[in-house]
């Protein structure tokens, strides 16, 4: 086993045995594996009784600058981050932010009026209510005996 | 670490832990110069005016902000693929920086601070005189 190095006793201290297998584990995939692009926004769903609270991190959009479409059962983000560069003769130390449109799309568990759907945002923080109407609230059904 | 969660901001690793128990990020930053200044502009989610630090220490330019959660009253959260945290960056400026010019704006959790470069001083001609 190439774990029992000659040398190192791995009961001596059974965690750092763990931890030098998962630093092997991680530079063996760490490195090669391909990173899926990160979906812009990244959203929070939050389900209750009453519906849905969508919240997503959209740091540098306003709210004019976003399109939020809700049809049947299916909530739309779309928007674009533009860069705040003012001049053309700027030198860049850094560039690690990232722009461009984006759209995401999720899909709720039951049918929205688009009339309730309130949005709003704060501190580039994206806050939809998505209420349940009361038609696709479930029932609590009476059993009655014979 | 591997980490599947593709969409969260990298947690700023190699420093002391905090005492609260949150992540602290390391936001997504731009910097650049201009013929008169150094602009920094940071993602900050969540993060109220009062909650940035900026401090400039010698050359360190080190900013703090603490994000505030929305935790809707009455529903759980069901999917999440973002944390709520601090951020925290520092760097370590090159320029001479006038202090008392910097400028600090934060707009929907965008952080852009204006660093003024210190302007030449004008050159000066001594005179000097026969003894």
């Amino acid at each position: 086993m190439a774990l029992y190095r000659s040398g190192l006793d791995p009961w001596a201290d059974p965690l750092a045995a763990l931890q030098r297998i998962q630093n092997e584990v991680n530079r063996a995939f760490g490195g090669t594996r391909p990173r899926a692009a990160p979906e812009f926004p990244p959203l929070n769903v939050w389900r209750g009784e009453d519906g849905v609270v969508v919240v997503a991190e959209v740091p540098g959009v306003a709210l004019g600058d976003l399109e939020i479409t809700v049809h049947q059962n299916t909530l739309t983000i779309r928007g674009r981050r533009e860069p705040d560069v003012g001049g053309a003769d700027v030198t860049f130390h850094r560039r690690e932010r990232e722009f461009g449109a984006f759209a995401r799309t999720v899909t709720l568990p039951f049918h929205v009026d688009p009339d309730q759907v309130r949005a709003g945002a704060h501190a580039g923080i994206l806050t939809i209510e998505l209420p349940r109407p009361e038609a696709e609230k479930p029932k609590r059904i009476e059993i009655k005996t014979a | 670490m591997i980490d599947q969660t593709s969409g969260q901001q990298p947690v700023a690793e190699d420093r002391p832990e905090t005492t609260r128990n949150r992540p602290v990020f390391s936001p997504p930053t731009d910097i650049y110069e201009t013929a008169d200044a150094l602009v920094v502009s940071m993602e900050m989610p969540g993060v109220e005016p009062d909650g940035v630090d900026v401090t400039l220490d010698k050359r360190v330019l080190t900013i703090t902000g603490v994000g505030t959660s929305v935790e809707p009253e009455g529903f759980a959260l069901s999917h999440a693929e973002y944390r709520v945290g601090d951020y925290e960056r520092a760097f370590t400026l090159s320029e001479n920086i006038d202090r008392d010019g910097i400028e600090a704006a934060l707009r929907d959790g965008v952080l852009r601070l204006t660093l003024p470069k210190v302007k030449p001083a004008p050159a000066k001609t001594i005179s000097v005189k026969a003894g």
